[in-house]
């Protein structure tokens, strides 16, 4: 009960420093002082603190399940594990806007700590715009989502977390992912700060690099959290289904790194600096985006949670002003001083960074489309439709060969010119023979036999001379680590889904059934009362080819409150394949519908995501 | 006439053009090709003529007492109250997949009568109901 009235008065009190902030920058930016004032930081730190305050009488008052608290009442029940009932903070709407808040102060403070070498005018324009942002969320916050509502009569008892959200990845997710959100919004700040301050030049590059790199690497690891818990939680056996959810992540997390490799053309040729700002302000658009969709439940996707029209109202309005506002000043601001009035050689590595862009920017293009187009037919049509898998492999699978071929070549060429002294044959050679072998092993598989070995000779290709560069240290390591990665991550999934295999019947105890040489043998049932749930284990014996057996203890769990039913895979892992099994109740308790499946390199899969990943953490800590 | 940059230019420019106006074009063209429509049942009842050639999605309840099983088979009834459909599957089906819970089959029509289900879906939401069957259901009290 405290607690809510300590958390929503900080909150209030966070708001008002907050309006204070804005106007005290824009007085700091009449005055001709060379340092930024103290004042400015310590406001800052302050509005920190109020929200860290707010955030922890949150977190304590669901550790305490207070049902007095209406956020709690909605999403936590006393029977929960600690453990859940924390990580539930974040689990809802109100607790999640306000883990979005608490990261936004915490990265404005960081920067203004880390940018001491900056323009004060500068740093002080970039508090502004960010204040404008956190502004924003906390008038959502206190006005559509306050995470502090009270509720009279007191329930006895809270209605409880969706069971699939309790779940150690799940609990993390959405803390790193908002890091890698929030961080865009730091890049916005800094980019709408420079383009009036007009200092877009290579001193920012290097300096905003640091902070785009940041924001990739916690997008990057969110995204692959998310997606590993849906591989083992949704029982699907799939790590990525196109749902609207996934690709609204996936769309900031395609612009972000299109601007990671434009601004490397701007630290070092001092070049696209109107498209490093477009790609800066497109950035945190589509993570704003990515939070209406998301929030306001207009998606119509298979994991949507409890939503508000009203929300989304919000949040769109308040996007609307964002995007307006950027592109009114980058209609003043932008510098009249051309591009184009330098030469770009046809070949150097500019000119492969632009075609980085000009494929990320496709990509970009197609999950958008893909994702927004049935919202849009709903409204203006009434027509409900899904976008399946099929739309997006469809599109973007044949442009990953070439893509990957430019990023095998790419890096080598040199800045302003690359003259070829001769042309490497070699080179070519070699990747016809890399195309011979993907051929050769994927010959007996695929239907489409021509589309999916030049894929797997393309990556190939790149591994092959990503290795080749990194022996040789030739090039810039980090970055030859994170295009390894990507090679082989294209490679796995490549493998992953021409070799997966996949059995489903509805078995009774007792059963035995064969699936490719694999005897399946369903033993037997046990059932446990766990804290808040009941759970029902089976025991599968599988027996292979080699007589080698497996066990395999796939899971369904009988949650109480809500009333709800999850069903656990069982997974073994090996380097070169998973065997993953799953159960679901049917009818009564005697047949079980059971899925079995094999799927080849998955664990290369979630380690290739992690070099791409290292590569960029390497590069954020490398000293300039 | 023009100098050497500006043909260069405007070589580059219509370049830029014709790779965009394709990739609007396959996109648009994929789109329109991979699009899976929601019907309810009675909707399809409705239908002037059966393709069973297009994938759809069949959204409905669960009807009470209709599932049935056999080795490798499973059939049930999708109803939104006012017409049913019955529908074939063979395969996994998710978590929340219960007799009176919401359900969104997709696969293709045999008839008006009959859906053969490449893939069950269902929601995370032990109360989600398919926009259609509230609407139905609203419709019908």
């Amino acid at each position: 009960m405290i607690s809510s009235h300590i958390g929503y008065y900080s909150l209030i009190l966070g708001f008002v420093i907050s309006v204070s902030l804005l106007f005290y920058s824009i007085f700091c930016l009449k005055k001709k002082n060379q340092n930024i004032n103290q004042n400015i930081f310590s406001l800052l730190f302050m509005q920190f603190f109020t929200v860290v305050i707010s955030f922890i009488s949150l977190v304590y008052s669901f550790v305490i399940s207070d049902f007095s608290n209406a956020t709690v009442y909605n999403n936590s029940h006393s029977t929960k594990p600690i453990f859940y009932k924390i990580t539930g903070t974040w689990g809802n709407h109100e607790g999640s806007l306000l883990l979005w808040l608490l990261v936004l102060t915490l990265f404005i403070l960081l920067f203004i700590i880390f940018s001491k070498k900056q323009p004060t005018k500068y740093r002080i324009l970039s508090i502004f715009f960010q204040q404008i942002i956190i502004l924003g969320f906390f008038l959502f916050l206190l006005l559509t989502s306050n995470p502090f509502n009270f509720l009279f009569p007191i329930p006895n008892e809270g209605l409880g977390l969706n069971p699939i959200l309790q779940d150690p990845a799940l609990a993390i997710h959405p803390p790193i992912l908002y890091l890698g959100y929030v961080g865009s919004s730091i890049i916005f700040s800094a980019s709408l700060a420079s383009l009036v301050q007009n200092n877009v030049n290579r001193e920012w590059a290097q300096h905003i690099k640091k902070w785009i790199l940041a924001a990739w690497f916690f997008l990057t690891i969110g995204i692959l959290l998310g997606s590993i818990w849906a591989y083992y939680e949704l029982g699907w056996g799939g790590f990525w289904f196109w749902d609207p959810v996934e690709n609204v992540s996936l769309m900031p997390w395609l612009c972000l790194t299109a601007l990671l490799h434009t601004t490397l053309v701007l630290e070092k040729r001092n070049l696209l600096k109107s498209w490093t700002l477009i790609l800066s302000i497109s950035t945190f658009t589509f993570s704003m985006i990515g939070t209406f969709l998301v929030r306001s439940g207009i998606l119509n996707s298979v994991h949507t949670f409890a939503n508000d029209p009203e929300r989304g109202i919000f949040i769109l309005l308040f996007l609307f002003s964002l995007i307006i506002l950027s592109i009114i000043l980058f209609f003043i601001y932008d510098s009249k001083e051309n591009d184009s009035q330098k030469n770009f050689f046809l070949i150097s590595k500019e000119t492969s960074v632009l075609i980085n862009n000009w494929f990320m920017i496709y990509f970009l293009s197609v999950v958008l489309i893909g994702t927004t187009y049935p919202i849009f037919l709903e409204v203006i049509a009434n027509e409900k439709i899904s976008i399946g898998p099929p739309f997006f492999n469809k599109l973007l699978i044949p442009f990953l060969a070439p893509f990957l071929i430019f990023m095998a070549v790419g890096p080598e060429l040199n800045w302003i010119k690359n003259n070829f002294k001769k042309i490497e044959y070699s080179r070519i050679v070699l990747f016809f023979i890399f195309l011979y072998i993907s051929f050769y092993i994927i010959n007996k598989t695929s239907s489409e036999i021509l589309f999916t070995s030049i894929l797997g000779g393309a990556s190939l290709y790149l591994l092959f001379t990503t290795t080749y560069e990194f022996l040789k240290k030739k090039q810039n390591i980090r970055q030859t680590i994170s295009h390894f990665g990507f090679g082989l991550f294209i490679l796995s999934i490549l493998f992953n889904s021409l070799f997966s295999k996949e059995f489903s019947a509805n078995m009774k105890i007792g059963e035995e059934l064969i699936f490719e040489k694999e005897k399946i043998k369903f033993l037997k049932v046990t059932t446990f009362d766990e804290q808040n749930f009941k759970s029902v284990v089976a025991n599968f014996k599988i027996t292979d080819e080699k007589k080698n057996i497996v066990s395999l203890y796939p899971e369904i769990r009988i949650y109480n409150q809500p009333n709800i039913l999850t069903s656990e895979a069982d997974i073994i892992s090996t380097i070169f394949f998973d065997k993953f099994i799953t159960i679901n109740l049917l009818k009564g308790d005697e047949t079980f519908n059971v899925r079995y499946q094999i799927k080849p390199f998955m664990i290369w899969i979630w380690l290739s995501v992690c070099l791409i990943s290292y590569g960029g953490l390497l590069s954020l800590f490398k000293r300039n | 006439m023009y100098g050497k940059k500006v043909k260069l230019r405007l070589l580059f420019l219509s370049f830029i053009f014709i790779i965009v106006a394709l990739s609007v074009f396959l996109i648009l063209k994929s789109l329109e090709e991979n699009v899976v429509y929601f019907i309810s049942p009675t909707e399809i009842k409705n239908l002037p003529e059966i393709d069973n050639k297009k994938r759809i999605r069949v959204g409905g309840m669960v009807k009470k007492e209709t599932i049935q099983l056999n080795q490798n088979k499973i059939s049930f009834v999708i109803t939104d109250f006012k017409n049913d459909i019955n529908v074939t599957y063979s395969g996994a089906v998710p978590n929340l997949f219960a007799e009176g819970k919401g359900v969104v089959a997709e696969g293709y029509l045999n008839d008006r009568s009959f859906f053969d289900a490449k893939k069950i879906l269902a929601k995370h939401d032990e109360n989600y109901m398919p926009p259609e069957v509230k609407e139905a259901l609203e419709a019908n009290k």
